[in-house]
């Protein structure tokens, strides 16, 4: 729901150059992977996305408006870990981004309303497979769960862009499966646009339409920081012949 | 021969050993005060536990003869409501400032040098300024308890807030948070049963500072009497009063970790998500 514009991106932290001549242009709705080494600054590209830092130099420019300077709701994110609140429970923590858009000033609801949006949770949460751990605080669900309440916590507020930074990392191959058919499930009903950083060359093009390899074209033997990575291949992916789990296969929560 | 390391006494041998240590103390008491009272039966280093008893219900159950009030009781209260005045208020600076220099990063450029050179301040040092300031009735030493642990509160707080991750905040962010929000609905509720523990730890502090404000000047309160029967080598008083002194802290240790188990059971779940 959203076309991004990257032009001539540049971060560099001092002497380290970690990105360079970046440029980018994605359309509405796409599914971008992002793969590399470690450290080749696919996460950092993604934080950059986030608005969670500022590059060096470049604009990046969402429908042809820079990005805004703080993130907001307009791009959610899921991260590895620590995406949602060890204080409220399942239901708690995706009625949070309910309130928080009901009442921008104070961030709470109360009485009806708040009865309303916890209500409204619970239905997301059954949505994403969690609808028999909406009383579960964080360290009582698995990792595999916790990553769907992540999921459903940053759809709550229907963001256009959907950030994901290895969200998938520290699970077991078998809950991955369900969390892939899961998230295309979910992209494909939203129509919203995904950047997944992933280490899974495999997950990338399962997932993908687009594959975006950051590599560094340039290397200085005696400055390993002089020179940073860039988009190396940009490799579109047939979606209709790829080995997704459709909808149906997609399991409930381990 | 099973290693030492994996040996677990049963839930009654729990119990037994940990009642022993006391039991050891009052045993040792006992003997060497009967010694010494054998030999000379006016000592007065080590009241038999009669004389401490018949002791106790003087100070704890005949009112006092020029006031008319009960010493035990008169003085417990004065002493809470100081305690309380001053944890309360340490307590809310903590809070305030903690979470200030914890989150927002121009608050804790501008305060952090300044609180690190307050929190080296021993507070003893400041008891004859507050006196001099604020003169020898209640505020001094309610002063003296807040310029004592607020320091601390404020430091461990901030502390707490920076080791939230990173990612929540901006979790928060993209869930349209505002500054304000942040802190109301994701750090103040995260931090409160770590302000708890905190103040657990303060309790000792706090009474060490309020036993030695009252000591020095006042005419009431637990410290200032045990500081006050020194004068006639009242042991028989004072014991038991350090006894009594060590049981209310140790209560309100106990009601802080219910309170926190009761408020705050997602922070008892073991590993936070």
């Amino acid at each position: 729901m959203a076309t991004l514009r990257v032009e001539n991106l540049w971060m560099e932290y001092g002497a380290q150059t970690v990105l360079e001549r970046v440029n980018l242009d994605v359309a509405d709705g796409a599914f971008c992977a992002l793969v590399g080494a470690s450290g080749c600054g696919k996460s950092t590209f993604l934080r950059l996305l986030l608005s969670q830092e500022r590059p060096t130099r470049g604009t990046i420019l969402m429908d042809g408006q820079p990005l805004p300077q703080d993130p907001g709701p307009d791009r959610g994110v899921v991260f590895q870990r620590y995406s949602v609140f060890p204080h409220l429970n399942a239901v708690q923590n995706v009625a949070l981004a309910l309130e928080i858009a009901r009442a921008p000033g104070l961030g709470r609801l109360f009485g009806k309303a708040r009865r309303a949006a916890l209500s409204e949770a619970e239905v997301m949460l059954a949505d994403v497979g969690l609808g028999h751990a909406c009383g579960h605080y964080p360290a009582e669900l698995s990792g595999g769960m916790q990553q769907r309440l992540a999921i459903a916590q940053a759809l709550a507020r229907k963001p256009r862009i959907l950030l994901l930074d290895e969200p998938f990392g520290a699970l077991d191959p078998g809950t991955r499966t369900q969390m892939h058919g899961l998230i295309s499930r979910l992209w494909r009903e939203t129509g919203m646009t995904v950047f997944m950083v992933t280490h899974d060359i495999r997950e990338a093009f399962a997932l993908g339409t687009r594959v975006l390899v950051f590599d560094k074209t340039r290397h200085d033997p005696q400055a390993p920081g002089a020179y940073g990575a860039t988009i190396t291949y940009d490799l579109p992916v047939d979606r209709s012949t790829s080995k997704v789990p459709s909808a149906s296969e997609e399991k409930s929560a381990p | 021969m099973r290693r030492l390391i994996n040996l677990r006494p049963s839930r009654q041998g729990t119990f037994f050993l940990g009642a022993l240590p006391f039991a050891i103390v009052l045993v040792i008491y006992f003997v060497f005060s009967s010694l010494r009272l054998a030999e000379n039966p006016a000592d007065k280093l080590m009241p038999a536990f009669s004389t401490m008893g018949e002791a106790i219900v003087r100070v704890a159950a005949e009112p006092e003869q020029r006031s008319g009030t009960i010493v035990l009781w008169a003085d417990t209260g004065a002493s809470l409501v100081r305690l309380a005045l001053g944890l309360g208020i340490a307590t809310a600076i903590g809070l305030v400032f903690g979470i200030l220099n914890g989150l927002i990063v121009y608050a804790r450029v501008t305060l952090a040098p300044f609180v690190g050179v307050l929190s080296m301040v021993p507070p003893m040092a400041l008891l004859p300024i507050l006196f001099i300031m604020l003169g020898l009735e209640e505020t001094s030493k309610v002063a003296l308890i807040v310029i004592g642990v607020a320091p601390y509160l404020m430091r461990d707080l901030a502390l707490r807030v920076e080791e939230l991750p990173g990612e929540q905040l901006v979790k928060a962010q993209t869930l349209g948070a505002s500054t304000w929000v942040i802190v109301a609905r994701v750090v103040l509720p995260q931090i409160l049963p770590r302000l708890i523990d905190g103040l657990r730890l303060s309790l000792g502090p706090a009474w060490l500072f309020l036993i030695a404000a009252e000591a020095i000047a006042s005419t009431e309160g637990l410290g200032y009497r045990i500081f006050l029967m020194r004068r006639y080598m009242a042991m028989d008083v004072i014991l038991p009063y350090v006894a009594w002194i060590t049981f209310l802290a140790a209560i309100s240790d106990w009601v802080l970790v219910q309170i926190s188990r009761r408020a705050f059971g997602w922070a008892h779940l073991g590993r936070g998500a």
